[in-house]
């Protein structure tokens, strides 16, 4: 009976969950970010390389355009729309990579300087405050010189701009968490330091690396267009959104649309995933709630 | 306090050091730091000659010395690719121009967001927050390379009250601070408002009202004094977000700063400059940082007498 009891004030509150779902931010993440990264090759009307001189600097619809090229062609004949679709394959890619060597490079550091204090602590800490001292574009000008852009530059410097603030987090969480009596008892049971940690500690801490992972997901789509408009991304001819904006920039008084789509896209999908970061950190954080 | 002080100092200088390594090792991850720093038809005895001065003959730590005692005295070596300049003193030369723009956009930031911040806080609710929020919302998912032009194409292009870019007058500078002051702006009140929020609910503000003090001088004395704590911390990243800011808006407007030349400089492989300009942004960063802390010590009792 109590089971059972148990049970439905969870199907309940799961529900209430599910039925606060932001669904706007959803909905838009889908249809410009997600399924066209997975799909553009279906979806995208043209091809985004091949130059159409025939069809060159039409404008989007509504504005003297027609539906073939629904948000217009850029000066070599290009249709914007499957330029975007095809570049969100990108986009998606690179913060999402970046993001994950952010969450494990900072996740491990910050678990074991929790954990074992001492030395590696005090390291830890010490590189965790150099990185934040660090703006990650002065790492991406200096990657960007050295080794040129690329693929492997970008994911390098957005896992660098986000590790310390999941090392500083978790961290933090395991010096409370180390006292507690369940770590005290696996260690009295016997249980190796590594399974202490990943087996007893890391779920413990996985809903913070969630949600602040999900809030970085807007800083490394803002990071990478950014780095890709100025030219020290995933160098051309692979359509980033940034390096659409930076393609229409100078022809902004003509031919606006070049650049505005694109932007648009940025912003759209930055924003989403932030309002779903912030919808997903009241879920996860009572505290935050309550406030 | 002094204590305080002295570890942020030490810690500055530590992470402005692991720079040096860093952008020490930039000539070598490229491959022969010769290639790098040397113009294409360098002939052989300059070469000789560059070779002898940097010590490159000699192990790598050494150089690293020869290269941390020249950067200490600001020698960067000559740019490549504007000839006969020296590297620092060219990015010095540019530095001006990014710092007016900066201090033009934390001016923005500063007379918006706060007010706007305060407002949401006390009409809480209202569709003065709201309105506070929504934009802040936007203000964080608006790339400002594209605000940029979006705002070259309203106000320069379509209404003609802006020049599109370069530099000279006041009315240069407008939209390029904007840009960059927008993220910082949705940043700020956000931040203001939680912080207000949180210090109007305290018991002494409770009591300057119960005393009869004006609801005006609650707000912006009482409140908005010890609230401001908050909005401070964040300058440090405030700091770091115009400067990264001003590298992309710099180029987005072709305003002649430190930003611009480091862009310009990678699209030229200008190593020296390069080095240069990141350094230079690294100590303009470290300042601004050491300058928010004495700030702190200003406003917050506390930490004076701590």
């Amino acid at each position: 009976m109590t089971d059972l009891s148990v049970k439905r004030a969870s199907a309940l509150r799961l529900w209430l969950r599910l039925r606060s779902l932001p669904l706007i931010p959803i909905v838009i993440l889908l249809t410009v970010f997600i399924i066209p990264a997975f799909f553009a090759e279906y979806i995208a009307p043209h091809d985004p390389y091949v130059p159409n001189l025939r069809a060159r600097l039409q404008p989007p619809v509504g504005f003297g355009g027609t539906w073939e090229y629904m948000l217009g062609t850029d000066r070599l004949g290009r249709d914007i729309l499957s330029r975007i679709l095809h570049g969100s394959w990108y986009v998606l890619s690179v913060s999402l990579i970046g993001i994950t060597v952010g969450v494990v490079v900072g996740t491990t550091l910050g678990l074991i300087a929790g954990y074992a204090r001492g030395w590696f602590d005090g390291l830890v800490m010490r590189l965790v405050d150099i990185s934040l001292a660090l703006p990650a574009m002065l790492l991406a000008l200096a990657l960007a010189a050295a080794i040129g852009a690329s693929f492997l530059s970008v994911v390098i410097v957005v896992g660098f701009a986000l590790w310390a603030y999941f090392a500083r987090q978790v961290r933090a969480e395991v010096l409370l968490l180390r006292k507690s009596d369940f770590v005290a008892r696996s260690q009295v049971a016997g249980s190796s330091h590594i399974r202490i940690l990943f087996r007893h500690i890391l779920p413990n801490v996985l809903n913070t690396i969630v949600v602040l992972a999900t809030l970085q997901v807007g800083i490394a789509i803002m990071l990478d267009a950014s780095l890709s408009f100025l030219g020290i991304g995933i160098p051309r001819p692979t359509p980033t959104w940034g390096l659409l904006v930076s393609d229409g920039r100078d022809f902004i008084a003509t031919d606006w649309w070049i650049s505005f789509f694109p932007g648009l896209a940025i912003l759209l999908t930055v924003m989403s995933a932030n309002m779903l970061g912030d919808w997903l950190r009241e879920q996860l954080d009572p505290r935050q709630r309550q406030v | 306090m002094l204590k305080y002080l002295a570890r942020r100092v030490g810690s500055s200088l530590f992470a402005l050091w692991v720079i040096t390594i860093i952008v020490f090792l930039l000539t070598h991850l490229s491959g022969n730091p010769v290639d790098a720093l040397l113009p294409d038809d360098a002939t052989k005895q300059q070469i000789d000659a560059f070779i002898r001065d940097w010590g490159l003959d000699k192990p790598l730590w050494q150089q690293y010395l020869t290269f941390l005692g020249n950067a200490v005295q600001g020698d960067f070596g000559t740019s490549l690719k504007w000839p006969g300049e020296d590297a620092m003193g060219f990015v010095l030369a540019r530095m001006p121009a990014t710092l007016q723009l900066g201090g033009i956009a934390i001016l923005i930031s500063l007379v918006v967001a706060l007010p706007l911040g305060v407002a949401a806080a006390v009409y809480k609710g209202s569709p003065v927050d709201n309105g506070a929020q929504m934009f802040a919302l936007l203000g964080q998912s608006i790339p400002n390379f594209w605000l940029g032009i979006v705002l070259i194409w309203v106000f320069s292009v379509w209404l003609g009250w802006l020049p599109t870019s370069g530099t000279g007058t006041f009315a240069h500078a407008i939209l390029p601070a904007i840009a960059i002051a927008w993220f910082q702006v949705s940043a700020l009140a956000r931040l203001t408002r939680s912080a207000m929020l949180e210090v109007l609910d305290a018991e002494y503000i409770k009591l300057a009202r119960v005393k009869g003090v004006g609801e005006f001088s609650v707000v912006w004395k009482h409140a908005l004094r010890n609230a401001a704590v908050v909005p401070l911390t964040y300058f440090g990243i405030l700091a770091a977000s115009i400067l990264t800011g001003s590298v992309v808006i710099e180029t987005v407007f072709s305003w002649p700063g430190m930003g611009w030349v480091a862009i310009e400089a990678i699209r030229g492989r200008d190593f020296p400059v390069v080095q240069a300009v990141i350094v230079a942004y690294a100590v303009i960063y470290m300042i601004s940082n050491l300058v928010v802390d004495l700030l702190y010590v200003a406003i917050d009792p506390r930490i004076r007498n701590d």
